[in-house]
């Protein structure tokens, strides 16, 4: 039975065993007897790896080895004249307390004021204007106020303005101060006399502020322009002067006497007068530049870029400049086709020059030439420019196309003028019917009917308002 | 000062030619030193000085035993039609890249051109410094150095170079005088347009041809690209005429159309 029971219970208990086994050792194990189980387990149950705090010490805390409390005790600073006696919280260490001023006290900082005696007074600062008593009163605020003249003008009883006030102290330390000073004395470091008070520029520059501050936004924008302008000038200016420096050194320079073509349109100042000069200098060094092919009429057309002209002439690298198809001195024909291009289709918009350009692909023209030569590039700028043209047709025949389908639908549709080519400038002619029929616009057109659709649009645009 | 200068450019005539004459007399293809005594102010109006060049490099492979560089070539600037181009030229500077050992190399005679061996390609800056009789500023260009063909299923071959040219022409318009009289008779340039002096025929005065100078005879000449207009002009020409056509066929479509706008109007209103 014994044995039975062992045989029974001994399993039984050999289970329960290894389990209490299993408990008994996790018990055992529990080696931290500062801090409980369950928060050693956070760490998993393992002894950290690291030496960490001494569990054991962490239930006694070094005990402070001085003896620290708080006292209400009154204390005394110098920053206060009045004998008032305060109390606040002081943190005694080993029942002795801190010593030395008030913490604050440093922070008072004091104007140190000017005080005259009757004599001096007499001898120095008898004035018109300034009684005694005024002036006494006004020595007496700057010391109360610290020199806070704002305050002190407030509260001054015959009421004087800020600037009489200030004007009055001052020259009178001043005063002061040079019959005090012995001949030793260095006083020009003093601030009285580095930085003096000039009353009249004061009220100046406060009237000037004034009106500033009540200026009205548009105003502001005006004045805005106009220093923008005149500051534009003058670089231009230094500019051309700079330019022209460098042209006289390389070469004589020819100063064909021509009245300058433009002068800069802003003429918000009067004083562009002295822009005369350097103006006729760039014209004339634009003049110069009369290649075989003459210039449309790029010198009068460029508005107020006095620095442009002058680069065409200076500036013969391979990129010429981008003023009108005016060629430098010296390029490289390739270089230069590019710009001729640009020039020619960029006014028509990306998208156009985009689809000028499919169209070279599709004749099997390369955008740039293989060689360059005069003929070549001639015709390849000619190509392009025809491109354009009939792009600008295409669209032209699209349009009348659509009107004439919304014709047919309805026959009393009114057409909205379409859209001119861009290459004609008077666009807001056709809402006017003061123009001539004869303008003769976009003439770079060869054949265009553009008589002909104009007519027929001023007819339309007549005919409109004539019904009831 | 400024009313001789004045004067001397109005009275061109006359003194230009002097001045060609003296130069023709002199018979030296480099006339810096004769120039100097002339003012530098005179330009020909009317006229312009083309000069055709080539511009590009040529790069031969090493071989499979070759170690880092593996490839040699030459970047050169010549005249299109291999004359001398030093009588315009004084100088060209071609900017490698950075990791070569001093990357800025400056030629000062003809032949214009530079020979290095490497590895990589990269874009050489070429700047054409001119006489300063010619008194210009410097022209730049770009290059991009190939050394690998486009092909890449035919093996390199140390025989057979990678060769790539870019043309281009010079223009001098209203050249200085002094250059001028110099270019006008020596076949790396081609004059046009009609200068306000009357032209006097050279009296078989052209520049001399000091050997070595041009490209004629040299060791790449043989892989030296031919660079001929026609192709281009051909195919402008007929691209021109279509288009020309197209339009025209456009703007009998558009007339026809306004008519049939009118029409209508004109039926209704």
């Amino acid at each position: 039975m014994g044995d039975a029971k062992d045989i029974l219970g001994l399993p039984k208990l050999g289970e329960r065993g290894s389990t209490e086994k299993r408990k008994t050792p996790k018990d055992a194990i529990k080696k931290p007897d500062g801090i409980h189980r369950e928060v050693y387990a956070l760490t998993g149950g393992l002894p950290p790896i690291m030496p960490t705090l001494d569990p054991v010490s962490i239930k006694k805390r070094t005990l402070p080895s001085k003896k620290i409390s708080w006292q209400w005790l009154p204390f005394s600073t110098s920053a206060r004249t009045d004998n008032l006696q305060l109390y606040h919280w002081v943190r005694i260490i080993d029942d002795s307390q801190p010593s030395g001023d008030y913490a604050f006290a440093k922070y008072n900082k004091v104007v140190d004021s000017i005080r005259y005696t009757d004599e001096e007074y007499n001898q120095l600062l008898v004035d018109s204007s300034w009684s005694r008593e005024e002036t006494d009163r006004l020595f007496d605020m700057c010391e109360q106020f610290d020199l806070r003249f704002i305050v002190i003008a407030d509260r001054f009883t015959p009421p004087r303005t800020v600037e009489e006030l200030k004007h009055r102290y001052y020259s009178a330390a001043k005063a002061i101060l040079q019959a005090r000073a012995g001949p030793n004395d260095d006083l020009s470091d003093h601030s009285f006399f580095k930085d003096s008070y000039n009353v009249n520029h004061e009220v100046e520059r406060k009237k000037a502020l004034n009106i500033i501050l009540s200026q009205s936004r548009q105003q502001d924008r005006e004045d805005a322009e106009v220093i923008a302008e005149a500051r534009r000038i003058t670089e231009a200016r230094l500019k051309a002067k700079g330019l022209e420096e460098s042209q006289v050194s390389t070469r004589a320079a020819l100063h064909v006497d021509t009245t300058p073509a433009r002068l800069p349109s802003p003429a918000a100042t009067g004083d562009i007068s002295f822009l005369s000069v350097p103006v006729t200098v760039a014209s004339t060094t634009s003049v110069q530049v009369t290649p075989v092919p003459t210039p449309a009429s790029a010198p009068s057309s460029t508005p107020v870029q006095t620095s442009a002209p002058i680069p065409a002439s200076t500036t013969p690298v391979s990129a010429p400049p981008p003023v009108g198809p005016r060629p430098p001195r010296v390029y490289l024909r390739g270089a230069w086709l590019a710009q001729q291009i640009h020039s020619v289709v960029s006014p028509a918009g990306v998208r156009t020059s985009k689809r000028v350009d499919q169209m070279l692909e599709e004749y099997g023209v390369r955008s740039k030439p293989k060689v360059p030569t005069a003929a070549v590039c001639a015709e390849h700028l000619e190509l392009r420019r025809e491109l354009l043209n009939l792009i600008q047709l295409q669209k032209q025949v699209q349009y009348k196309e659509n009107e004439l389908a919304i014709l047919r639908e309805n026959p009393y549709a009114e057409i909205p003028a379409t859209p001119n080519t861009p290459k004609r400038p008077h666009r807001g002619l056709e809402n006017e019917r003061v123009s001539t029929r004869a303008t003769a616009v976009g003439a770079e057109f060869e054949g265009f009917p553009s008589s002909g659709e104009r007519v027929g649009k001023r007819e339309h645009k007549r005919k409109v308002p004539k019904r009831p | 000062m400024s009313q001789a200068v004045v004067g001397k450019k109005y009275g061109i005539e006359q003194t230009e030619v002097s001045a060609i004459q003296r130069m023709q007399r002199v018979k030296i293809a480099r006339l810096v030193d004769d120039n100097d005594k002339k003012p530098m102010v005179g330009r020909v109006k009317g006229v312009e000085v083309t000069i055709p060049i080539v511009y590009g490099s040529i790069s031969f492979w090493l071989g499979k035993k070759a170690a880092e560089s593996t490839h040699k070539w030459t970047t050169y600037v010549r005249s299109a039609t291999n004359e001398d181009l030093s009588v315009l030229v004084k100088k060209v500077v071609f900017q490698l890249h950075p990791s070569f050992e001093k990357p800025t190399r400056t030629i000062e005679a003809a032949p214009f051109e530079l020979s290095e061996s490497g590895w990589g390609e990269f874009e050489i800056g070429i700047t054409i410094y001119f006489h300063p009789d010619v008194g210009e500023k410097p022209l730049e260009l770009f290059h991009h150095l190939k050394l690998y063909a486009d092909d890449e299923s035919i093996p390199q071959t140390t025989k057979k170079p990678v060769v790539v040219e870019s043309y281009d022409e010079i223009v001098l318009s209203e050249p200085m005088e002094a250059s001028f009289g110099r270019l006008r008779n020596h076949p790396v340039a081609r004059v046009t347009g009609n200068p306000s002096s009357p032209l006097v025929l050279p009296a078989g005065e052209s520049s001399l041809d000091r050997k070595g100078r041009d490209t004629k005879d040299h060791a790449l000449v043989q892989w030296f690209m031919k660079h001929s207009e026609a192709e281009d002009l051909n195919l402008l020409t007929t691209a021109r005429q279509q288009v020309w056509a197209a339009a025209a066929k456009l703007k009998k479509e558009l007339g026809s159309l306004e008519n049939e706008v009118l029409r209508i109007k004109a039926t209704t209103h």
